[in-house]
């Protein structure tokens, strides 16, 4: 266990293709997975990401290609794989009259663990005040919790969640963060996360996979993919003045960017601050509009997602 | 020491599903007080037969009033010192025969137009109408119906100066009473083999399409759980809902109708877990696919329905043509009534339900091979 220096390729996924009927769900997708790495693969609703990762999971069979976990495939090893991989799945619902710790139990009968090993997901989860709750009485947020508190009963070697904090309010998530964020620390478990919510493959992952319309567009780290991007700087800008009259096209034909005229609010994307900036500027003071303010922002992978597709990452 | 670890999954998936069942209160009154109640209506309304009353009406051509009844009373007229004859408000006279043993029964005609008259024949109110016509007495009334044939052939008697009453001068009629030949008697093991059909087809087929419609399957099965064990602890809590719930009906209907299980009790345990058997295969065929409740709902319908009506669970299917009969007696659920039936009233043993149980064991064990091997778990 002290490979340090060339750590083990847990999921090995090589050019894989999966279609229904007329879509083309996943189009050629390479991805290796390293022991310890937490994997986000980002992208927008019906990028790929769930066929991607139910085939990973063993439940959808690819057309071609293929797929190894720890060195081996589904077929004949359905039993051994199940005992190292935990599962979230987009919106599992569980036996609504079964309470928390009695679905734990349940749960943890199909792994043979010890019963003390529920108190501990308890604890982890933070439902001991729900312990006898039924599920059907959970919020949702808990319920989200309680199917992660599932997904590591068996002490996964590897993790798969499919979007865990979808339509969950902000602190829901940021619970659900916390609980990853600490099994991070331990380094024992690998993970791929779907998720179309960049903070979340921002705050989680060490490593971002772009996925979109079956096909990896980009991955790195974060500031790998941010690089990338890096000629083109985001400038946010808010204005005053009669801004009814003023005709912003003078500017969107030397400049790329974005407006709202109802709030005065804009993003300029410009290559050269020091040519393009200026004209902007003096565009404006001969207009009589005033800028009330101006800041570079850090670009993000929405930016990078935008500037590869076209399109943002919550466009449905 | 490193016993602490939970026991085997089968028993914990028995445990769930039971757990499951028992805390819907619905559970509670559809499987056990609803037969139930079933059993003491239809037992009460079948078995314990107040007077019998039955309502002619009467059509009165050219008669001046004053005469309003002359076809009536000239019918009635050669009785009228025995029996109480009373007349209410609306004009309606009713004759009132007392007969211990075929029970007492009263005749109420009525005084209606020929309009309303057969507006209540074809409600279904009145059987039969009875028009004067110049002095001519004339019945009408459905030659196929048999309680207007029979109403028919008391209300000619009388005419004639007879009465159909119980004559004990020339024969015996001994009313069969004892258990064992009532209604209740043949109803109870209908609804007993009714209530096995319908707690696998609903609770079973309903309970595994919702699960996966949850995707419930699909996350059970991502894990080193046996499938089969899923299913199988599925059909073992139904089975025991199943044993609980005909017992609770038995009971009542021992104390309430002083039913007796005539035949072998082991013969009847054989035969009520073939026909869990049969009807779990057919519920797991049945839910093998959908995970879409309506679908799943008119599909459960469709095998539950025919049955119930066909199989005879509330009255003799006999009446049927024979040739639907010879299709009728082979369907599971006739099968499974008749048999249990046959303990019940008629003292079957072993020997009478091996073959049925067999055949019902076969097609459970067919339909749920098949169905396992279409199964959609996601």
């Amino acid at each position: 266990m002290s490979d340090q220096n060339s750590p083990e390729v847990v999921i090995d996924v090589q050019q894989v293709f999966k279609s229904f009927k007329q879509v083309k769900a996943v189009r050629g997708i390479d991805l290796q997975v390293y022991q310890g790495q937490f994997l986000a693969l980002l992208g927008p609703n019906g990028a790929g990401k769930t066929t991607l990762v139910e085939m990973i999971e063993g439940i959808q069979k690819p057309d071609s290609g293929r797929i190894f976990i720890h060195g081996k495939s589904w077929k004949g090893n359905e039993e051994s794989l199940h005992r190292l991989i935990g599962i979230s799945l987009q919106e599992t619902r569980f036996i609504d009259k079964l309470t928390v710790a009695e679905t734990l139990r349940l749960f943890a009968s199909f792994y043979q663990l010890p019963a003390r090993r529920i108190e501990e997901i308890i604890e982890l989860a933070g439902l001991q005040e729900k312990r006898k709750s039924y599920v059907v009485n959970l919020s949702g947020g808990q319920r989200q919790r309680l199917a992660l508190g599932i997904a590591l009963l068996n002490q996964p070697k590897i993790l798969l969640l499919d979007e865990p904090t979808t339509g969950l309010d902000p602190t829901a998530r940021r619970d659900i963060w916390q609980i990853l964020l600490n099994l991070h620390e331990s380094r024992q478990t690998s993970l791929i996360l779907t998720t179309h919510y960049m903070e979340e493959a921002e705050q989680l992952c060490d490593f971002i996979v772009l996925i979109d319309k079956g096909k990896i567009i980009s991955q790195g780290t974060l500031n790998q993919l941010l690089a990338q991007d890096k000629e083109v700087k985001n400038i946010e800008f808010s204005l005053e003045g009669n801004l009814s009259n003023f005709n912003i096209s003078q500017i969107q034909k030397d400049i790329q960017m974005d407006w709202d005229e109802k709030s005065g609010k804009g993003i300029l994307y410009i290559k050269s601050i020091e040519n393009q900036l200026p004209n902007f500027i003096s565009t404006l003071r001969a207009n009589n509009i005033s800028l009330k303010n101006i800041e570079c922002r850090r670009p993000t992978l929405n930016d990078l997602f935008l500037s590869l597709t076209g399109r943002e990452l919550h466009d449905a | 020491m490193t016993r602490n670890t939970l026991e085997h999954h089968l028993p914990q998936l028995i445990i769930a599903h039971f757990k499951e069942i028992i805390r819907e209160p619905g559970v509670i009154f559809w499987g056990i007080v609803f037969p139930i109640l079933m059993a003491l209506g239809l037992g009460i309304a079948f078995t314990k037969k107040p007077d019998l009353v039955r309502t002619v009406a009467i059509i009165e051509n050219n008669v001046k009033s004053g005469g309003g009844d002359s076809a009536v009373t000239d019918l009635i007229k050669p009785f009228t010192d025995q029996f109480t004859l009373s007349r209410n408000e609306e004009g309606e006279l009713s004759l009132k025969i007392p007969d211990e043993q075929l029970g007492n029964m009263t005749y109420i005609f009525t005084p209606k137009s020929w309009n309303e008259a057969t507006i209540l024949l074809k409600r279904g109110q009145i059987n039969l109408i009875l028009e004067n016509k110049g002095g001519q007495l004339y019945y009408h009334f459905d030659p196929m119906n048999p309680e207007a044939q029979l109403l028919y052939l008391k209300l000619s008697q009388i005419h004639g100066g007879k009465l159909i009453q119980t004559d004990l001068s020339r024969s015996q009629i001994e009313p069969l009473t004892v258990t064992g030949t009532r209604y209740i008697d043949f109803l109870i093991p209908g609804l007993i083999a009714m209530g096995v059909m319908m707690s696998c087809m609903w609770g079973l087929s309903y309970g595994i399409i919702d699960k996966r419609s949850k995707k419930l399957l699909r996350r059970m099965i991502a894990t080193p759980m046996r499938k089969s064990n899923f299913l199988i602890s599925l059909i073992t809590v139904r089975l025991g809902m199943n044993i609980i719930e005909s017992l609770l009906l038995f009971l009542f209907a021992y104390m309430f109708f002083d039913i007796s299980i005539q035949g072998d009790l082991i013969a009847l345990l054989i035969v009520f877990i073939a026909g869990n058997v049969a009807f779990s295969g057919i519920a797991i065929f049945i839910s093998s696919r959908t995970a879409n409740n309506e679908i799943g709902n008119g599909l459960i319908n469709a095998v539950v329905l025919p049955m119930m009506v066909l199989s005879g669970i509330f009255f003799s299917y006999h009446n049927f043509p024979d040739w639907a009969i010879s299709v009728i007696d082979k369907l599971p659920l006739t099968l499974l009534a008749d048999h249990i039936r046959g303990i019940f009233i008629e003292g079957s043993g072993i020997p009478e339900i091996l073959l049925p149980s067999v055949i019902l064991s076969a097609i459970g064990i067919g339909f749920f091979s098949i169905g396992l091997k279409i199964f959609r778990w996601y």
